[in-house]
């Protein structure tokens, strides 16, 4: 391993970045990293889009009348941004970007299974990302981004199926991601890297893939039956035509549950990666994180009927789907006192990344719980479809995910750029971000008990003081978002260069140089050790 | 300024409700300042003192991981116990519950009274009486909530669906549409007025008729042609419906079913479904999209009072046989084919 390369003249070392120069040599890349940083840019332009929606909703909740846009646009503007930050943020997120750059190099390959499949799913996403702005520029898409029946398949006189195209023609891109880490991590790791040595991030990515691969085509069919139903009334779901309404949410409720951890457990993932690596400590409960993730995966199947329990399904189903979404609160919690116990006696020290995980830990856990309060049937009914929901899958969704993805960011941005951030501008937005947020979501559990309902172009009087609390939190986290931006793009060019190892981190991506070149090892890496060995070759500890 | 925390319980079992939440809270606060406390502690006590420190791991721990795994389970399971109790006493109205019919429609509660009398967006409600309401969509789904009551439940086209509750406090209180619907999804909102039992005899008493539920039913069961072939004393070309509701259907399969509100409308939109034993498919036409729920309604609640009558054409299935009430817009018994009248119904 080097550790004198923290001069200047990195950037004449040749690597993944200035191996080609053109246009061309990165829309036809094969590479993962750059594959990774095409993801980037991607979908950080959708969740500018998602963010700058989500700014319009608060903006228009800071008055009970609806005077801001006609209800309509209202409608339109939530459903939009549900769509663009689910289908086109949360979902790829991580995997595509950080799993995509690092799941290779973590189990000491070259590449993915499937360099070209990769490239390809890159394409697909940026398809369903343009049906998705085709479906906004031609005059948007009213229906919440559930796509609820009967409504989307008649009542709705919007873009549904340009839409639903969008989401659709996505998962695809998803399912080729899923599909690639599956084989790349049973088919591709280093000599020695074994399945008791893979890295957390790499199991929770291994879990989330074979939700993306078994889940996405569920949702998939669902949303081309909404289409038949729309263009060529087959009747499916709307009963005035012989369907159920009902069928369609079993559907998509089916994937969209999954779907929820596919969002979160790679952000799990990268949390376990930060809480050792600033511990500078072996993870506590290796195996019980690793089998937590999978058992997630496995439960999380199962629980989809507790999005429906007012729907007048039968209570011994919704008994079954609420004892179940118990059981699925279990590995999470295992999760959050396996980081916690980490600590314990660690060296704990509070860069950027540590901070985003510390309000990961802390957001999460609050996500989490207030999600049993709508997994238990006699608080759910009075709960859902009413602000609480929305006040705890923000918890999970922002605080958890989102703040997993910056952490995320912050802590592999020297090892994908080479260059070191500002790090006191790093801890300032670090903070708005945890203020901002919880100024902001906090108050909608307060809305959500008092019963105001979700999607709510006009409220009651009563709930304006908690919306306006909710508004100016909003801007603060907006604030918070921003201010990354600014500086990641100046630490591109006016950044310190930050050597192979600025965290002294344990893992294979970390004893490459930065950027790492095409091929991420000069010699295929031979595994010696179990993952986060912080204690052995203490005389390494030392880099950076 | 308004800033109100907590709302309104004016039911028995929002009075549960609201001690399950405080309860679950409860736990929920103690749980996370219980992790933030460890977690800030071990912040402060293990903080990197120098750079080249480097701890021994500690690989984990049967026994911690099977305490922390197993005790908070046993915890959310009561969480759950708790919860499914609540669940299953709202699932099942009780017998001598007084009825209301709803039909939600993009964008407006339609309320009609045994007795006649209709509202909208207005449900008024005596205390200390259970109140069924029986759910019914004219096109997408809606949900009816009353977050003084502390239940919704879904309003599903296709689909007859039912909620209950006692109220005990007098009082108005909000009723929200809770599930997206459509444009004007949050104005389908209106009140639910719960009254002194004699306040809400008064209030039913006042107020123009055009008779009971079951005489408009009747009435349309004229109109619609139902009763030429429907005939109440002798054999029709269809069966005889004095007496059929509430009892077991013998089919044409070879199956029984129970005839309830959901067989009726089911019988009356998709007559094939579920033939009676004895009589040809394709003799009744479908009244699918020839007639409203509300309509649909109404002819139930009329088959409803020949269970229970004897003297044909005067139906007394109901509670207070007064004239209708707050005829806040132009009631009219048959409003045929799904339209989009009475949008502006002018209650808002």
């Amino acid at each position: 391993m080097s550790t004198a390369l923290q001069e200047p003249e990195i950037k004449e070392t040749p690597n993944y970045l200035n191996a080609e120069y053109g246009w061309k040599s990165w829309l036809f890349t094969t590479d993962h990293k750059r594959i990774a940083v095409l993801y980037l840019i991607s979908i950080s332009i959708m969740f500018a889009l998602g963010g700058v929606f989500a700014g319009l909703i608060r903006m228009e909740l800071l008055t009970p009348e609806g005077d801001l846009f006609n209800s309509d646009t209202y409608n339109k503007i939530f459903t939009m941004h549900g769509v663009v930050m689910i289908f086109f943020f949360l979902i790829p997120s991580i995997p595509a970007t950080f799993g995509n750059f690092f799941l290779p190099m973590m189990v000491g390959a070259k590449d993915l299974a499937f360099p070209r499949i990769n490239l390809l799913s890159w394409y697909i996403y940026v398809v369903g990302g343009l049906f998705g702005l085709a479906a906004i520029l031609m005059g948007g898409v009213d229906t919440g981004w559930t796509f609820y029946t009967p409504f989307s398949t008649t009542y709705s006189n919007t873009f549904v199926i340009t839409a639903a195209s969008a989401a659709f023609i996505a998962g695809f891109s998803s399912i080729l991601t899923g599909l690639n880490f599956i084989v790349t991590v049973h088919k591709m790791r280093a000599p020695g890297m074994t399945w008791g040595r893979l890295p957390l991030f790499v199991w929770a990515n291994y879990a989330t893939a074979l939700i993306q691969v078994l889940g996405t085509p569920v949702v998939a069919i669902t949303l081309a039956l909404v289409g038949l139903e729309r263009a060529f009334h087959i009747g499916i779901f709307d009963p005035a035509i012989g369907g159920d309404p009902i069928l369609f949410q079993h559907m998509f409720w089916f994937y969209s549950h999954p779907a929820v951890y596919i969002m979160i457990l790679p952000g799990m993932g990268v949390i376990s990666e930060l809480v050792t690596c600033f511990s500078r400590k072996g993870v506590f409960g290796y195996s019980f994180i690793a089998g937590s993730s999978l058992g997630i995966a496995i439960i999380g199947f199962l629980v989809w009927g507790h999005h429906m329990f007012v729907t007048g399904m039968s209570m011994y189903a919704g008994l079954y789907f609420s004892l179940l979404t118990m059981l699925v609160a279990v590995p999470s919690a295992i999760k959050v006192f396996n980081w916690t116990a980490t600590m314990f006696r660690g060296s704990i020290s509070y860069e950027t990344p540590m901070l985003y995980a510390f309000g990961f830990i802390g957001l999460f856990t609050i996500g989490g719980l207030t999600g049993l309060f709508l997994g238990t049937l006699g608080t759910d009914v009075h709960l859902t479809d009413t602000y609480f929901v929305v006040a705890h899958f923000h918890y999970v969704m922002v605080g958890g995910m989102v703040v997993a993805y910056m952490g995320a960011l912050h802590f592999w941005w020297p090892k994908i750029t080479g260059k070191m951030y500002p790090e006191g501008w790093g801890k300032f937005s670090a903070l708005l971000v945890f203020v901002g947020f919880n100024l902001t979501f906090f108050p909608q559990f307060i809305l959500g008990y008092l019963g105001m309902p979700r999607r709510y172009h006009a409220y009651a009087p009563e709930f304006q003081v908690l919306n306006v609390m909710s508004t100016a939190g909003a801007t603060v986290l907006g604030v918070g978002f921003l201010i990354p931006l600014i500086y990641l793009l100046w630490s591109l060019k006016y950044g310190k260069a930050a050597g192979n190892n600025p965290w002294g981190a344990k893992g294979l991506e970390w004893t490459t140089q930065s950027p790492p070149t095409t091929f991420n090892f000069d010699e295929t890496p031979i595994v010696t050790e179990e993952a986060y060995a912080y204690a052995k070759h203490q005389e390494e500890a030392h880099v950076g | 300024m308004q800033l109100p925390l907590w709302p309104e319980a004016a039911s028995a079992i929002a009075v549960d409700v609201d001690h399950l939440y405080i309860y679950m809270s409860l736990v929920s606060i103690v749980m996370s300042l219980l992790i933030f406390f460890v977690i800030f502690v071990f912040a402060i006590k293990y903080r990197r003192r120098s750079d080249d420190e480097v701890p021994q791991p500690i690989h984990g721990s049967l026994r911690l991981e099977i305490t922390w795994s197993v005790i908070p389970f046993l915890v959310m399971l009561t969480f759950f116990w708790w919860g499914a109790k609540i669940y299953f006493y709202n699932a099942v109205p009780p017998p001598n519950a007084m009825d209301v019919y709803v039909v939600g429609k993009q964008w407006m509660w339609k309320l009609q009274y045994p007795g006649g009398q209709r509202e909208i967006n207005e449900l008024h409600v005596p205390i200390g009486r259970p109140v069924k309401l029986t759910l019914a969509s004219e096109d997408v789904i809606h949900s009816f909530f009353i977050p003084a009551l502390r239940i919704k439940h879904d309003v599903v086209p296709g689909h007859y669906d039912t909620m209950w509750f006692t109220p005990d406090k007098p009082g108005r209180y909000h009723l929200f549409c809770a599930e997206y619907c459509g444009t004007e999804h949050s104005g389908m909102v209106g009140w639910v007025t719960v009254m002194q039992p004699a306040d809400y005899e008064n209030w039913l008493a006042g107020g123009g008729s055009s008779g009971t539920m079951a005489q408009q039913g009747e009435r349309l069961f004229e109109q619609l042609g139902c009763s030429s072939c429907h005939l109440l004393d002798r054999q029709g070309r269809g069966p005889i419906l004095r007496g059929v509701f509430g009892s077991r259907v013998q089919l044409a399969g070879g199956q029984t079913v129970m005839a309830d509100d959901a067989y009726i409308r089911e019988s009356i939109l998709n007559p094939n479904a579920k033939l009676v034993a004895g009589y040809k498919p394709n003799v009744m036409p479908s009244f699918q999209g020839q007639i409203t729920e509300e309509g649909i309604l109404q002819l139930v609640v009329y088959i409803k009072s020949l269970a229970i009558t004897n003297a044909p054409g005067a139906p007394t299935a109901v509670l207070h046989p007064g004239p209708a009430v707050q005829p806040v817009a132009a009631a009219q018994t048959l409003s045929a084919v799904r339209s989009a009248d009475q949008l502006n119904g002018g209650t808002k």
